[in-house]
């Protein structure tokens, strides 16, 4: 069995962070990560980050991404890509099928002191009628098309969601030379950033609030050729006779994300179910689980953004180096207080208040569970 | 509030939530023109000023301040705002025409010269422009900044041009 200080299950922004931070505090860090390219979603990200110039904000994601990799290499972290921890088991034995050039497709177990989850999150799918029809996808897969592998998924597109990643998928879609022929949300307002929302509007793009996909009328070759949306009433049912046909031959998915947290449920981690951000792990202040030596970050806590997952993220490295010893007590309580008030910034205002409170939340219910005092 | 129904403010609206430049420093020349109405935490528009014009301060959700004196309406903070949310606005370009300033990522750059069509804040086509300037150093980090003479009675509404087809 190979033997490792601490693993990193994940190369996204919180995955990269908690390795940089354990690897600059002197330990020996393994991060594994199942794409061909470490990342995560870093090098999909084109436009500027939002967040306090202090941290990389008015910096592109894919810019980020590059910083990140060169430090993570500087701190001497090892990566695995192509590698995918298939599970992990009792006695911190990480089961990875190492994809890595001359061993692909090798089941190796690696032990580790210390594990890091940092595996992001998945797309949620609406189901209309059409809707396994060629041609639709998730936002996200539209978003890697277009910027990572500069192939545009359609001509003309109908964008499902104003989140966030809907709103700023649709800008790139345009920027990449698609059409965006109308961006659809159930809701009766905009989800996401209204300067997001704004870029579309001023380039011409039909935001219809209140209104979802009827259904995905394909051509005689089974791709997508029209799209059918319908109006919602203040209890999301359709409202007969506002149908509307729109001519397009490609429909985007932007309706939030849901953690990955299975590695965390073979393990038993104590979850709960959270209003805002599902079924999650619990966790305390150092990032740590109900699991000793297994710490989360990023969007497994809890759907957020890269910026969170980048703090959360250094908040596990630092608290795993300290366990294995290489930061005094003092010293690693120092830098995460500083973390957790940069984290407590960036929950602020209408968009991260709940989710300020629902970290809280999360936190409290880790005390409750381990039978201590409700964090006050 | 419509911003959150159909995604876009018009200036009224604009000016009742949040301060825009007095008609006095209109006049005076170009001026950045903040359209950030929401709290998100986000500062790039206060550290890039080299005017130190923009104030977010602590905690930065809160909206930027603009000291209308201070600015001289260079636009960095149009290409730096992550939100693309602030415009160059010079009332006082000549007797009958303004100039707006915006930030343009897409292809094909227009270029200095050309006569485009203005959109207001909707996309929707407001009146004949001519691209005055197209500003694209390496400290805007891939955010050009375009500049449109358009008749001075649209100052308040263009936001933007149609885009051109590569």
């Amino acid at each position: 069995m190979l033997e490792r200080e601490i693993v990193v299950v994940g190369a996204g922004p919180a995955g990269l962070s908690a390795a940089i931070e354990a690897a600059g505090a002197g330990a020996r860090v393994l991060c594994i990560d199942l794409n061909m390219r470490p990342g995560g979603q870093l090098f999909k990200q084109i436009h500027k980050f939002f967040g306090s110039s202090a941290h990389r904000s008015g910096t592109r994601g894919i810019d980020i991404g590059r910083m990140m990799l060169d430090e993570a290499e500087d701190k001497g972290v090892e990566l695995w890509l192509g590698s995918t921890v298939i599970g992990l088991f009792p006695g911190n034995k990480v089961g990875v099928r190492h994809g890595q050039d001359g061993t692909a497709g090798a089941f190796v177990t690696v032990h580790a002191q210390k594990i890091i989850v940092a595996a992001g999150a998945s797309e949620n799918v609406v189901r209309f009628d059409g809707w396994t029809t060629p041609g639709v996808m998730g936002a996200g897969a539209a978003q890697t098309m277009v910027n990572v592998n500069h192939v545009k998924p359609g001509r003309r597109v109908v964008m499902l969601g104003s989140g966030n990643v809907g709103l700023i998928v649709s800008y790139q879609l345009m920027q990449a030379g698609c059409e965006v022929a109308a961006l659809v949300e159930a809701a009766p307002k905009i989800g996401g950033y209204a300067v997001h929302a704004a870029k579309i509007a001023r380039a011409g793009v039909p935001i219809y609030t209140s209104h979802t996909i009827k259904r995905v009328v394909p051509d005689e070759s089974g791709r997508v050729c029209r799209v059918v949306i319908v109006g919602l009433d203040d209890a999301f049912q359709e409202i007969p006779g506002t149908e509307r046909e729109i001519e397009a031959d490609t429909v985007a998915i932007g309706a939030g994300l849901k953690p990955t947290t299975e590695l965390l449920a073979l393990l038993k981690c104590d979850f709960t179910f959270h209003p805002v951000w599902g079924r999650v792990p619990l966790h305390n202040r150092d990032m740590e689980t109900s699991q000793e030596g297994v710490y989360i970050a990023g969007d497994t806590t809890g759907v957020e953004e890269a910026n969170t997952a980048l703090e959360e993220g250094r908040i596990a490295g630092i608290s795993a180096a300290a366990a294995l010893g290489y930061l005094s007590e003092d010293e690693a309580k120092a830098r995460k207080d500083e973390i957790w008030a940069r984290l407590a910034a960036l929950r602020m205002g209408p968009f991260g208040e709940k989710r300020e409170q629902a970290k809280q939340d999360i936190l409290s219910a880790f005390d409750e569970s381990r039978g201590g005092l409700a964090a006050v | 509030m419509p911003l959150l129904k159909c995604g876009y403010l018009t200036y009224e609206e604009l000016r009742a939530l949040r301060a825009v430049p007095s008609d006095a420093r209109y006049a005076k020349g170009p001026v950045a023109v903040i359209e950030c109405v929401q709290e998100i935490p986000c500062n790039p528009c206060e550290t890039s000023c080299p005017s130190r014009a923009i104030c977010v301060g602590d905690p930065i959700v809160n909206l930027p301040c603009l000291a209308e004196e201070q600015c001289t309406g260079c636009g960095m903070c149009v290409a730096k705002c992550p939100g693309m949310a602030i415009f160059v606005v010079d009332k006082a370009y000549s007797d009958t025409t303004a100039t707006v300033g915006f930030p343009y990522e897409y292809f094909p750059l227009p270029e200095e010269g050309a006569a485009v069509t203005a959109v207001d804040r909707a996309g929707q086509p407001v009146c004949g422009g001519t691209v005055v300037r197209v500003m694209n150093p390496k400290a805007f980090d891939h955010t050009p900044v375009v500049t449109v003479e358009i008749p001075k009675a649209f100052a308040d509404e263009v936001r933007g041009i149609e885009r051109g087809t590569c």
